[in-house]
């Protein structure tokens, strides 16, 4: 293009070199302080920047020791394979039929407008826990995946994709004397890999994220995911922290472990991190299949 | 095209689904009743004394809800400007910069934030904005004086929009950098013809190109004026900034849940529940109206 060589074009491509290299600094280095602690000897934690200081692995070898860490990860990684799993399958048995028109299924209005509402408007979380409460599900592993068991905007989303392929293949198949059942496990589901790549990363994801049923709706330590544990323990430092002087937080941090914390939020981290580099190559797919229109 | 046969396989499809959303969103929308009961665990939803709008009443008295509805207002509204500006800037300066490794790096890095929870963010802001963090160690650096972010009724608002802003930007920004891309590369050339330095491009022809997707974002984040993320309020908050950090959510858990005050909680709740469905209907209709954009 005219005019891209000038000193003074390049003098901004640096300003907007050094601008952006911040914010992605901005990202990076508060992990990276948290990492930092996490490798660094208890008595230097309130020195370390961004790199360990007397460096240590001993909050790493007591993890090991944590019973209560494990039992907790197990528990996350049950949610997230029995949680997607479900996510995945519900997802696609009601994106089907909603994605056939009104003239080939006439009762698709209904549902739609039923979801609709559900996406809408919420009762609130009392009348939600309520609800949890009278079923029996409190304190089971099943509160954690069944109350979430329909994500409704990856449901539209695959609407939306499923829409997207010739109609002709499903009368095809429906000439050949396939069910609908059978049209969608042996012609959608295999077209679609992608976009169910896509949602079922974004639902691992989102259950491994999730702290808030584990913190309402279990009790009983055994059974608590792995984030609302260290939730918990979170909660505990910070508000601790939050109402100490500078010198009490130094002889706060002696006798308690705050690298001790640190590593298990790397830990919780790493699953993420492992995902991420997969996820990234989806997500921007997954963004525009969702503004896909009618 | 109807096919009877068919038809019983799709409500079969359907019913395992519908039954999911009637026991955990529908039956919930009934539970609503308690908002207009004296409701007692023990007597159940059937058996609890009906008191119609006193609850309601009683909320518009208590000193709480206004402080509660003011800041879960104030923060909403910071919260949805700066995710709109700061991603916006954030894209049209990544459009702007040569290099496509560079690119792909700095959206590496900056995708990352938004897909680690509010507990793990949490953990990681409160070791870093500590008085012996990182941020403090820079503020003493440069002589100033250490301060408690996270618990300073001063501080807390901002850090929570900051936070909010610093999670999500560079996703954000993936909507913006797409509607980039799909400007006519023409328009640039003819601009650049026309003698239109970079900054008389990008607002002369990036911008008007934007303007269809900012308005159809700025639409749709009407629905959430009164949410303030519960996630995060709830993981940084601590009783010294209750003032000013308190919001509808995390009040309604803490009296509903933790206070067993359920009737309360639930009214409070529903107030709120009603207030942003109408706002986000609005905005579908608007965004439907203005940018043809619907999401059924």
């Amino acid at each position: 293009m005219v005019g891209q060589d000038t000193p003074r074009y390049r003098a901004v491509n640096w300003i907007l070199r050094v601008l952006l290299l911040l914010a992605a600094l901005s990202c990076l280095l508060p992990i990276l302080n948290t990492v930092a602690i996490s490798f660094s000897s208890k008595r230097y934690v309130n020195d370390v920047m961004f790199w360990p200081k007397g460096f240590s692995l001993s909050a790493y070898k007591k993890i090991l020791e944590d019973e209560q860490f494990f039992r907790s990860f197990w528990v996350s990684v049950k949610k997230v394979v029995v949680g997607t799993s479900i996510n995945m399958c519900l997802t696609l048995l009601m994106a089907y039929p909603l994605s056939k028109s009104e003239r080939i299924f006439p009762a698709r209005g209904h549902y739609m407008r039923v979801i609709i509402v559900c996406m809408l408007f919420s009762g609130g979380t009392i009348p939600w826990y309520i609800v949890i409460k009278e079923l029996g599900l409190l304190n089971s592993f099943w509160a954690l995946v069944l109350p979430g068991a329909v994500n409704i905007s990856n449901t539209i989303i695959m609407m939306n994709f499923f829409k997207g392929l010739p109609p002709a293949l499903a009368e095809s198949a429906a000439v050949d004397g396939a069910s609908p059942l059978q049209t969608l496990v042996h012609i959608y589901i295999p077209l679609s890999t992608p976009s169910i790549a896509t949602l079922s990363l974004f639902s691992i994801v989102g259950h491994w994220n999730d702290y808030f049923n584990g913190m309402i709706l279990i009790n009983d330590p055994q059974k608590i995911p792995l984030q609302t544990y260290i939730q918990s323990l979170v909660a505990d430092i910070s508000t601790k922290i939050n109402s100490m002087t500078a010198e009490e937080i130094q002889a706060f941090s002696e006798i308690s472990s705050l690298n001790f914390n640190a590593a298990k939020i790397v830990v919780a981290m790493i699953p993420v991190m492992v995902i991420y580099p997969i996820l990234q190559k989806y997500f921007v797919t997954g963004l525009v299949m969702g503004a896909v229109k009618e | 095209m109807k096919n009877r046969k068919d038809q019983r396989y799709y409500h079969l499809m359907l019913i395992p689904g519908m039954i999911f959303l009637f026991l955990f969103s529908i039956l919930p929308m009934f539970g609503i009743v308690i908002a207009f009961e004296d409701f007692k665990p023990a007597k159940g939803v059937f058996g609890s004394e009906w008191v119609g709008l006193q609850w309601f009443e009683y909320m518009f008295k208590l000193p709480d809800t206004g402080q509660i509805f003011c800041n879960t207002l104030i923060i909403a509204v910071a919260k949805i400007l700066l995710n709109l500006i700061v991603p916006l800037i954030f894209a049209i300066m990544l459009s702007e910069v040569p290099g496509k490794h560079f690119r792909k790096f700095v959206q590496t890095v900056t995708y990352m934030p938004h897909f680690l929870s509010w507990v793990i963010l949490a953990g990681i802001l409160t070791n870093f904005l500590s008085l012996e963090g990182v941020v403090n160690s820079i503020v003493e650096l440069f002589g100033g004086d250490p301060v408690q972010f996270l618990a300073s009724n001063e501080w807390f608002r901002k850090i929570l929009v900051i936070s909010d802003t610093w999670k999500g930007f560079g996703y954000s920004s993936i909507v913006y950098l797409a509607a980039i891309m799909n400007i006519d590369q023409q328009l640039y050339e003819a601009a650049a013809i026309d003698g239109a330095g970079r900054f008389k491009r990008i607002i002369h022809v990036t911008l008007p190109g934007m303007l269809p997707i900012i308005m159809l974002m700025l639409t749709l984040s009407l629905g959430s004026v009164l949410s303030a993320n519960f996630d995060q309020v709830f993981n940084l908050y601590s009783p010294v900034v209750y003032k000013t950090g308190d919001i509808i959510d995390t009040w309604v858990y803490r009296s509903g849940l933790l206070g067993y005050q359920y009737s309360l909680a639930t009214a409070v709740g529903l107030l709120k529940s009603v207030v942003s469905t109408i706002l986000i209907v609005v905005s579908y209709k608007l965004a439907d109206k203005f940018a043809g954009y619907r999401i059924f």
